[in-house]
């Protein structure tokens, strides 16, 4: 997605540490622990699964610039394998979790390896067509449990030590896995990795010329943003204690491009803004009249319109007008 | 003399953020062929393009018997009566040969038939149905050239005709001009080869930086060649 | 009747028919999707719940005005494409100087934004449309049984592919169009309205899928759920084929119609996906699709 907005993509890279952000991040993670008391528990637990849901979709469209459409695959599916290991094999959390992330990464394996031969529009078709196939087959397996998903799954204590069944504890958990995986996106981000991936999104053939395996690089990227999603599906599956056909379905792939691009697509904070508004908006939609889905379509309009930046974004650029 | 067919002036252009033209002012007469002369990037393709309305961003003055074509829609700039032959031919390899040829709508009356076509360029009748590419260079050019004939226009923009045809060819474009010039058709041609737009042209505009610099009639030729081969580095 | 390879030939003509009836809409609509997406570079993603539009306009104007199938195969798709039209002109028409995913982003949200409203109306049961007295019943071939709608649903599609890729290949219309989708600058410089031509090929596209929509409402039943699933079918269907072709789209379509039919009848649970399977295998040998020109 060459011309897309990229927003502080660079400015996140030149950042790094320095006093206003060291006061930023302290204060939001004085935030981050002191919400369970403001706000329910399961509530900010969902938050966060979808928050580091977008961020690891965000990794692929931000940073290498393809735009999956089945990412859901990755996040349902790591439900389902979680759910399933959890409750008929008896595992413990960290290596249901450990098994959704890897059956994820595995399934962006395939996947990308497929779509990555094409480019662009197409890679985006081909990522919905095989998500869709995924969708089927979880339809119609026997250990999905088909429209009722599967359900009743056990919370039990995290490394023997963590009684997930107290909201209080689960959160702080979930708060850690969230930590987890967006220090590693960042990591990513900037590493030499990171580097090479935004030459290639920048200027694929000269990458190309330059001698870097350009298929390689997509590919690894691929399957670390299908692992990271699987984290989520994974962790989500624990925490409502539910697997089921709606996180697998392409409406959820839909949803969580329009919490990454309302956020701001090739941000790093934009995603976790993006999934908190629209989590936020669901939860508040779900007691009134307005159908959720007419909302939602409205608003992925109106930013895909005028919006394009997304918040983080938008904020981001009137600073660097200001500066 | 009587009002200039295409009237230019003060005509800045620009690409996106690169500013390339810087200013241009010439006229062509009814019935002249004039050339502009230049180096590759001195804005000669720019101000064709400027003047069709490709080239987007445009300020000054550019007016076709009257009508400011600044004003004008892209899609309408050719009802003016202008045709357009562009540097790399644009020839459709979707359509064939006739399609290309029929393509472009009439814009006046007076446009050649479809029978003196055919007789002017008695190969592409043969080739009508073939694809549009597959016709050798020079055959292209002739049918990019033919297909506005067909238009009924009464200015002809023609980029660099010549370049890359071999010097047959090059000179079956040169009489094709020149019968096109006694009918009396008013010509722009763009062209490197000065050898070539010194046989027909009556005026040459020379272009640098985006902007004209000289203007050298046909009789003031001779005199001019040092300027010439200075500024197009021949 | 003497079963072929295990199956009777009732059953396995039967499955055939209805894959070729789901052929005839994979080909409709990729149709539509092709002649979009070569002019505008759009995904139309809104194809789908276009198709539905078309079904609920028939069957709105039989039950709140009582005009009948015949009329509607003309006013539905008309109805369509005049939301097509405004769909362009106001929204699509801002993002064609933009990367073309925002196109896809925008019909996706225009999707969502119609089927929700259908199904906050309509709930997500069909509603049932009868087809017209004219082609009711079934006619006896010996070796099946044919319903009669159904084979006029094969029919018609075949007829109106053959049509537009008569229209497109063979006519100076279609000389423009093809010449617009090759090169719209030089085209607007002969004087040609692009910016109009590429508003009505839009209307065109989206009309074809609202005349789906009308065809398929007698076979399927009108609900707002069912340009959805179809649509990513479909979707897969047009990367098979390749974007560049009409032809291609049109025998795509129908091809992996009758092969769900026979898979249907051979390896039933399979027939949801075999679609997505051939896609996966033909990325891996032939990238750009079957009849595909891109690389």
């Amino acid at each position: 997605m060459a011309a897309v907005e990229r927003n502080g993509a660079e400015r996140d890279r030149a950042g790094g540490l320095n006093g206003t952000r060291i006061a930023i991040a302290l204060a939001v993670a004085a935030l981050a622990l002191g919400a369970p008391y403001l706000l329910y528990p399961v509530f900010l637990m969902k938050l966060l699964c979808f928050a580091l849901f977008a961020c690891a979709f965000n990794l692929l469209i931000g940073y290498v610039g393809l735009l999956s459409f089945g990412h859901a695959a990755f996040f349902g599916g790591a439900a389902y394998v979680t759910a399933h290991v959890a409750k008929v094999w008896g595992w413990p959390p960290e290596l249901a979790i450990l098994a959704g992330t890897a059956a994820a990464a595995a399934m962006g394996l395939v996947m990308g390896f497929l779509a990555i031969r094409r480019q662009g529009i197409y890679f985006a078709m081909i990522t919905l067509a095989l998500s869709q196939m995924v969708f089927f087959v979880a339809l119609q397996a026997p250990f999905t449990g088909g429209e009722d998903g599967i359900q009743s799954v056990p919370q039990d204590r995290m490394f023997g030590l963590f009684d997930l069944s107290d909201s209080l504890t689960f959160y702080y958990v979930v708060l850690a896995i969230f930590g987890l995986g967006f220090f590693i996106i960042w990591r990513i981000v900037n590493s030499p990795f990171g580097q090479i991936l935004k030459a290639i999104r920048e200027n694929e053939p000269r990458a190309i010329s330059l001698g870097y395996r350009v298929d390689a690089y997509k590919l690894t990227a691929f399957v670390m943003s299908a692992a990271l999603a699987g984290l989520a599906g994974g962790t989500k599956a624990l925490v409502f204690q539910l697997a089921s056909l709606t996180d697998i379905q392409w409406q959820m792939s839909g949803e969580v491009i329009l919490m990454t691009l309302l956020g701001g697509i090739g941000t790093l904070v934009g995603p976790v803004v993006g999934a908190g508004l629209v989590v936020t908006l669901q939860n508040y939609l779900a007691e009134s009249a307005l159908p959720v889905t007419v909302v939602t379509g409205a608003i992925f309009v109106v930013v895909v319109l005028l919006f394009r930046r997304g918040i983080v974004g938008e904020i981001a650029h009137w600073l660097r007008r200001r500066g | 003399m009587s009002d200039p067919l295409l009237h230019i002036r003060g005509l800045q252009g620009y690409y996106g953020e690169s500013h390339v033209l810087h200013g241009v002012d010439l006229d062509v007469f009814p019935g002249e062929t004039v050339t502009l002369l230049g180096r590759n990037g001195a804005g000669k393709t720019s101000t064709l393009r400027a003047i069709m309305g490709i080239l987007r961003r445009r300020q000054g003055t550019i007016r076709m018997n009257g009508a400011d074509l600044l004003r004008t829609p892209p899609h309408r700039i050719a009802r003016a009566g202008i045709g357009y032959v562009p540097e790399e031919r644009g020839i459709f390899a979707s359509l064939s040969v006739a399609e290309n040829l029929t393509l472009p709508p009439k814009v006046a009356e007076g446009g050649m038939s479809l029978a003196e076509i055919h007789r002017l360029f008695p190969n592409l009748q043969e080739r009508a149905g073939s694809q549009g590419t597959k016709l050798s260079g020079g055959e292209q050019q002739m049918l990019a050239i033919a297909r506005v004939l067909r238009t009924g226009v009464r200015l002809l923009l023609l980029d660099e005709p010549t370049e890359g045809l071999a010097p047959v060819i090059v000179q079956r474009i040169g009489e094709l001009l020149r019968t096109l010039k006694a009918q009396g058709m008013t010509i722009l041609l763009v062209e490197q080869n000065f050898r070539f737009a010194s046989t027909l042209a009556d005026r040459h505009y020379l272009m640098e930086d985006g902007r004209v610099v000289a203007e050298i009639r046909r009789e003031e030729m001779a005199g001019k060649m040092d300027l010439l081969h200075e500024t197009l580095g021949v | 009747m003497i079963p072929l390879l295990g199956i009777p030939t009732q059953v396995l003509f039967g499955q055939l028919l209805l894959g070729l009836i789901n052929g005839s809409f994979y080909a409709l609509l990729s149709l539509g999707l092709a002649v979009i997406f070569g002019l505008l570079n759009v995904i139309n993603f809104a194809h789908g719940a276009q198709y539905m539009l078309g079904a609920f306009a028939a069957w709105m104007l039989l039950n709140f005005l009582g005009i009948g199938y015949w009329p509607a195969l003309v006013l539905a798709p008309i109805a369509v494409a005049i939301t097509g039209i405004i769909l362009e002109k106001l929204f699509l028409s801002r993002l064609y100087r933009l990367d073309p995913l925002y196109g896809l982003l925008l019909t996706f949200g225009v999707t969502l934004i119609l089927e929700g409203l259908f199904r906050s109306l309509y709930g997500t049961s069909g509603q049932p449309y009868s087809p017209p007295a004219m082609l009711t019943g079934a006619v006896n071939l010996g070796f099946m049984v044919l319903p009669i709608y159904r084979g006029w649903v094969v029919l018609a599609s075949l007829v109106i592919c053959f049509l537009t890729w008569f229209v497109i290949e063979k006519t100076p219309l279609g000389a423009t169009l093809r010449a617009a989708t090759e090169n719209p600058t030089l085209v607007q410089a002969f004087g040609i309205n692009v910016p109009r031509m590429i508003t009505l090929t839009y209307a065109f596209g989206v009309g074809l899928a609202g005349l789906a929509g009308v065809l398929a409402a007698p076979v399927y039943q009108v609900s707002p759920l069912m340009g959805s699933n179809l649509i990513i079918v479909v979707f897969a269907v047009v990367v098979i084929g390749g974007m560049g072709s009409i032809l291609g789209a049109i025998v795509t379509g129908f091809a992996l119609g009758i092969f769900e039919g026979l898979t249907k009848v051979f390896y039933p649970p399979a027939s949801n996906i075999v679609v997505f399977v051939i896609m996966a295998l033909v990325l891996l040998v032939r990238p750009a699709g079957l009849f595909g020109r891109e690389r």
